[in-house]
């Protein structure tokens, strides 16, 4: 008989999904499986209606990175198109994106995660959460708070709302920066640099404290994907294509993303609808990583002064300068990558181009499909469009970052299970670490499930409550 | 925001079908999430590591739409245990993005999603939280008591409606808070 162990609904995470831990006779954990629990749609509704309600439509896969499919929507849209956008377009498309790493990271290490960072992962449940950090630690929660704060701020000054802006479409954006809005970006920076300072620092000191967490929290080899600038530098708004080994290898490199298909293959498993992407030439065991661990590991540099000297540091994880492999680094590459977007936004706003009126190239349909492709926070994203002649979809597909993660989510929740969990010893503050393993990827799941909902295999339907609920019986 | 209260409101947020959008924008509070920390006490959110809704909840919002039997379920529990329910946001209150999939037939939908992935599915079991045919709002499935329409709600107007009801007051919107979109 085998005993099955749920944690459900998995918290501190977006959107609905369980956990399945699968445990022997002698207690020991064989499988562990993370199971979401949602259906779109997107891709299937989305047929019949035009391109140009893309990026409004899309954007409302997520709410937390909107952004990211807006930009990618505007992307494929320009392609349909058959346009250059203007150069002012580019960039303020790109100040919007860094705007929103800045953002969405804030909430994924201040909001989500440092309950279990600085409350202690098997910390008492009810307080361990954003209140509950607030209340033990309130510097650092204000910090958290003004820091996802400056990322919303620009997103609404630029695109008139923080959630779900219509402001990016295909051929460019709306409007164009006024001198006032810029001024009043350019204010909020400095804050911004002295929190993401205290952030690193406080990471920094912590991470001695974490070593069995380092070790066991998704620390694994595996190829990382994302873009990366045509001269290998890091990139979330445009670029290339690059996939490096564990050893540093670079297995592809310069990929024009149109290509996507030729490196990426989607599998299905039995016991979810969730689709598992995974590396082609590798086969169904291609597993790679995506997001801010997958793209510091694989550029050549940042390009920012400040961001370069961190990911220096960084590179220090890995004796040998070969990537670092644990999942519990994605942590520190999010800081980096707040640092690097705040660095961009500085240095965009500079630039005298960025205030320029015109901000959009106008056309009709001239292509009949388009992929656009971005790095949203937790990864490589792709819209792909197919449309006929009046720009009626025909074939929608999207790729989202927290798809490319899945193999590499179910075989962290493994490996903290096997570490940490037995049958004797399974107790709440166990089971967190467990989910702070999937925090550490800090997944979407409105936006990995856009297509496909989950089916678990097995027959009950476990709750979780106020503790552990253990479910005994499977054949 | 009153603090002469001597118990403090039981709160909670709970999500159904959506994209998590109007808890981004109840985040967007920013440091009024302080002063709601005086009043109000979180008792059950997906940002917190309560798995099971408590009883005697006070205000619950709720984001999203009626999409699968897990959703119904919730609702019905989120009914049965609190005083006040809010439809909150666009999802919750009219279906809205989630709903869209409602010109489709369900069956349809699934075998497409069924034949495009390159491996197999197995068929959709009875005790698994099954889609409904349709995607309902809320107030579809259970009475709501107060509505914070928006996609999503903007900060100001999820304030506007929190503060009144942590302080017994109706929630009275301007008419610019209650347009949809």
């Amino acid at each position: 008989m085998t005993q099955i162990v749920t944690i459900d609904p998995v918290t501190r995470i977006e959107g609905h999904a369980k956990i399945a831990l699968y445990l022997d006779e002698g207690g020991r954990v064989v499988d562990a499986r993370f199971q979401v629990k949602e259906f779109r749609g997107f891709e299937e509704f989305c047929q019949g209606r035009s391109f140009w309600e893309m990026p409004g439509i899309t954007s409302r896969i997520c709410g937390i990175c909107p952004v990211s499919h807006l930009l990618a929507s505007a992307k494929a849209g320009d392609a349909i198109l058959g346009v250059q956008i203007p150069p002012a377009a580019t960039k303020l498309r790109k100040l919007i994106n860094w705007a929103q790493i800045v953002q969405s990271h804030a909430l994924s290490f201040f909001h989500l995660s440092a309950p279990d960072l600085l409350l202690g992962m098997e910390g008492e449940p009810a307080k361990r959460n954003f209140i509950g950090l607030l209340q033990k630690h309130p510097e650092i929660g204000r910090n958290g708070i003004r820091l996802r704060q400056i990322g919303q701020a620009i997103i609404r000054l630029l695109g008139g709302k923080s959630v779900h802006p219509s402001w990016t479409l295909p051929g460019g954006v709306g409007d164009p920066l006024s001198p006032e809005e810029l001024s009043e970006i350019k204010s909020m920076l400095p804050d911004g640099f002295h929190i993401i300072q205290l952030a690193l620092d406080l990471l920094n000191d912590m991470l001695s404290k974490y070593e069995a967490e380092i070790e066991n929290y998704g620390n694994f080899p595996s190829l990382f994907m994302g873009l990366v600038t045509p001269d290998g530098g890091l990139e979330h708004y445009d670029g290339l294509l690059r996939v490096m080994d564990s050893e540093g290898r670079l297995v592809e490199d310069k990929v024009s993303p149109e290509d996507y298909r030729v490196i990426i293959e989607e599998a299905v498993e039995p016991w979810s609808y969730l689709k598992f992407p995974y590396y082609k030439p590798h086969g169904p065991d291609g597993l790679y990583r995506v997001g801010p661990l997958a793209r510091l590991n694989i550029c050549d540099f940042a390009g920012t002064p400040r961001a370069d000297r961190e990911l220096r540091q960084f590179r220090r994880l890995s004796p040998g300068g070969t990537p670092v492999t644990s999942s519990f680094h994605y942590h520190y590459a999010r800081l980096i990558e707040i640092l690097f977007g705040l660095e961009k936004i500085a240095e965009t706003l500079e630039d005298p181009e960025i205030t320029d009126p015109h901000v959009r190239s106008k056309a009709f349909v001239n292509q009949s499909q388009g992929i656009g492709v971005i790095e949203a926070p937790r990864g490589t994203l792709f819209h792909e469009y197919h449309v006929d002649q009046h720009g009626i979809l025909q074939k929608v597909n999207l790729l989202v970052a927290t798809g490319h993660n899945n193999l590499a989510m179910n075989k962290t929740i493994l490996q903290i299970a096997q570490r940490y969990l037995n049958g004797s010893r399974i107790t709440e503050g166990v089971l967190n670490r467990i989910e702070h393993g999937i925090r550490v990827f800090d997944p979407c799941l409105s936006c990995s499930t856009h297509a496909v909902g989950q089916m678990p295999l097995h027959l009950q339907v476990l709750n979780f409550r106020g503790g552990v609920e253990v479910e005994l019986t499977r054949d | 925001m009153s603090k002469t209260r001597h118990k403090k409101i039981r709160l909670a947020t709970a999500w159904l079908g959506g994209c998590s959008g109007c808890h981004m924008s109840f985040l967007d509070l920013d440091e009024r999430l302080l002063d709601l920390t005086e009043a109000a006490e979180l008792v059950y959110s997906p940002l917190a590591d309560i798995k099971e809704l408590p009883e005697g909840i006070d205000v619950i919002l709720v984001e999203g739409a009626v999409a699968n039997t897990d959703h119904l379920k919730l609702a019905e529990q989120i009914r049965s245990r609190s005083k006040i329910v809010v439809s909150f946001g666009d999802c919750a209150a009219t279906g809205n993005v989630t709903s869209l999939r409602n010109r489709l037939d369900l069956e349809d939908l699934l075998a497409t999603v069924y034949q495009e992935g390159p491996g197999k599915i197995s068929q959709q079991d009875e005790l698994l939280p099954l889609l409904l045919p349709k995607v309902l709002p809320l107030h579809q499935v259970i009475p709501v008591d107060v509505f914070i329409p928006g996609c999503p709600p903007d900060p100001e107007r999820i304030w506007a409606a929190v503060t009144a009801l942590l302080e017994g007051r109706p929630v009275v919107l301007s008419e610019k808070m209650r347009r949809f979109g």
